[in-house]
């Protein structure tokens, strides 16, 4: 949008100034009206929107709702441990007597602030390492998409492993892993859509206008790759979760006191068959969690790009 | 179609020492004393020192770079601490078990996941169709590891169906290999009860294991079959009064599964990964329980060997989907 605008105040001088703030965005906010209604059109992002936000209010309000909020690290109750679920124990007790609903919900905070960390950090390696590679192109370009090719040439997982061996365990050791090789999905993803910007008739028209390469990359490649980035980030979410969750649940992540759920599973796995609520429920919490990421991703895609739209 | 594999044939060798350099990196240059993490945990400083100079680890990096490179092309992997045992010796015994497991995954997930998504086409917008977008969509969702637990609990051990875990019953002897496939060996052999006993025991896991791989194929192949339904020749096809089975079967099917075929390969590399978890759970003597016993131990070279076998099949996997694709589809030929 704002490359159209900019290309037109040069060609007309029609001072835009002179417009009230809704007039002067008119178009932008005719743009998210239609974002609004085609995502509320979409029953299953919807569903993926609800099931997002309860995660993110459990994560921030959690801490004023849990039924038990001692029980989240140290509180010992060994009268009441591996108790089944009941009015008073929603998922039952874990092996010291913890309220197995207060450490789920309380494990969503860890979670969020896990999978937050780990996009973010492979958003902010990715992307400006991809615009630099499609812009610049030549040797650069040929360096960075080959050391993304070899990253993205061995299962993730296997490399977060080796990675987290080479630290020790631990989650900060696991967050930084997964960052580490998380980021080259970004390179490859901004590097194809910065080439194919580059030789954009409105990119052209800066170019020859005079802008200088920050300026195009900031003011017109940056933005329009907005869309595809926040629907990949919104899907790797989920998939950060995920691989958190396998990393924990592999002793390699959060260590038991944590209220992580993959390291929680772990713990629950030895009190399998007969007490399976302590296992059961913090798997689910992954699941529905993931889902919500995943419908989320799936509906924004429907939204941003056209070209998906069903 | 020559200067095609010969330019796959010089990539994949440039993406191998991408990966030894790689996982030169992750072993020399990490953070905290490489040679400390060789020794072990429990090393004193003499016994370090000693490792230090045994693996070169007080030279240059670049020859470290060399001897290591060099080292890894002869097959020395390095020595497990745990096991005392030479990384590529036992890598060639655990390898097979990963290989076997895989192959079975990705034959569940084709031969579930294509039907299913063709079914789901057929059915465009109707409950089936909605019920397998709910399932194909959850599959990708799930925790493997959790899952896996889950299907113990409910199919070994509240209704014993199947083994809890493992690769065959304890008091069962592995027949004399002859593709180190157990499955494959025991039918080649004529054992009978021991095919059976290792079949069973390859359900949860392989199950485990080919779901987020057959919800992507169904994604897949209901999308392409939707967009290849469409299309005038099948149109045609109907006019001129063919059979629906014919239609769906030979022209519909057909062309849908070349980007079914891609989704196939993607999967099969990425069930390479999902060993990691699979194993952990099923206690499969594979790479994959390896590599995660390797970093529990801290004990480093297992590791190393494991990514770099793992690696190295995902590469290759993805050259065979690139080659297959190569022969298809001309066009992809010119295009790289």
């Amino acid at each position: 949008m704002q490359q159209t605008i900019d290309t037109a105040r040069v060609a007309t001088g029609f001072e835009l100034e002179s417009l009230s703030w809704r007039e002067r965005h008119q178009s932008t906010i005719r743009m998210w009206r239609l974002y609004a209604r085609t995502l509320s059109r979409n029953t299953s992002a919807m569903l993926g929107v609800g099931l997002v936000l309860v995660f993110f209010l459990a994560a921030v309000l959690g801490p004023w709702f849990v039924p038990y909020p001692e029980d989240i690290t140290g509180a010992v109750n060994l009268d009441i441990k591996l108790q089944p679920p009941s009015v008073e124990h929603w998922f039952g007790t874990d092996e010291v007597g913890r309220d197995v609903f207060s450490r789920v919900v309380i494990g969503t905070q860890l979670t969020l602030k896990i999978a937050l960390i780990i996009v973010g950090v492979a958003t902010l390696i990715g992307v400006p390492l991809g615009i630099i590679a499609g812009y610049v192109g030549g040797v650069v370009q040929e360096v960075i998409m080959r050391v993304t090719d070899v990253f993205l040439g061995v299962p993730g997982l296997i490399l977060a492993i080796a990675i987290v061996g080479a630290l020790g365990p631990g989650i900060v050791n696991a967050m930084l892993a997964l960052s580490l090789v998380w980021w080259p999905g970004y390179v490859r993803l901004v590097q194809a859509k910065t080439l194919s910007l580059k030789n954009e008739n409105f990119v052209e028209a800066a170019r020859s206008l005079g802008a200088g390469p920050l300026r195009i990359v900031f003011v017109h490649i940056l933005p329009n790759c907005t869309s595809p980035i926040i629907v990949k980030a919104s899907m790797d979410m989920g998939m950060a979760i995920l691989g958190a969750a396998a990393l924990g649940f592999l002793g390699l992540g959060a260590q038991p006191p944590e209220p992580e759920w993959g390291a929680m599973i772990s713990n629950a796995r030895k009190y399998m068959p007969d007490w399976w609520w302590y296992s059961f429920f913090p798997g689910m919490a992954i699941f529905i969690t993931v889902l919500g990421f995943n419908l989320l991703g799936d509906g924004l895609r429907d939204v941003l790009d056209p070209s998906h739209r069903e | 179609m020559t200067r095609f594999l010969a330019k796959r044939g010089i990539l994949i060798g440039v993406m191998l020492l991408g990966l030894l350099t790689l996982t030169f990196f992750i072993s020399h240059v990490a953070p905290g004393d490489p040679a400390h993490l060789r020794a072990g945990p429990d090393a004193t400083p003499e016994m370090v020192e000693v490792i230090r100079v045994k693996y070169g680890l007080d030279k240059p990096l670049m020859t470290q770079f060399y001897v290591y490179l060099k080292g890894m092309l002869v097959g020395d992997w390095g020595e497990s601490i745990h096991s005392s045992r030479k990384v590529w010796d036992e890598l060639v015994i655990y390898f097979p078990n990963t290989a076997e497991l895989v192959i079975f995954s990705i034959l569940i997930a084709i031969v579930l996941g294509v039907p299913i998504g063709v079914l789901a086409a057929v059915n465009q917008n109707t409950a089936i169709d909605h019920f397998l977008r709910v399932l194909s969509i959850s599959g990708v969702a799930l925790p493997m590891f959790w899952l896996g637990l889950m299907l113990q609990l409910f199919f070994a051990l509240k209704h014993p169906l199947f083994p809890l875990n493992g690769q065959l019953h304890v008091l069962l002897d592995p027949p004399d290999p002859i593709t180190h496939l157990i499955l494959v060996d025991s039918l080649l052999r004529g054992q009978w009860s021991l095919f059976i006993n290792a079949a069973q025991h390859m359900v949860l896991p392989a199950l485990t294991l080919s779901v987020p791989g057959m919800a992507s194929i169904i994604r897949v192949n209901r999308a392409e079959m939707l967009e290849t339904l469409n299309k005038d020749y099948i149109v045609n096809a109907r006019a001129q009064g063919l059979s629906a089975f014919r239609i769906i079967g030979m022209y519909a099917l057909r062309n849908a599964m070349l980007a079914t075929m891609a989704m196939i390969g993607l999967r099969f590399g990425w069930m390479l990964g999902g060993t990691v978890m699979v194993e952990t759970v099923f206690d499969w003597p594979g790479v994959g329980l390896y590599a995660v016993n390797g970093a529990i131990n801290n004990d480093f070279a297992p590791i190393i060997g494991s990514t770099i076998v793992l690696g190295f099949f995902f590469m290759l996997t993805n050259l065979v989907i690139d080659i297959i694709y190569g022969v298809l589809d001309p066009r992809v030929r010119t295009q790289i």
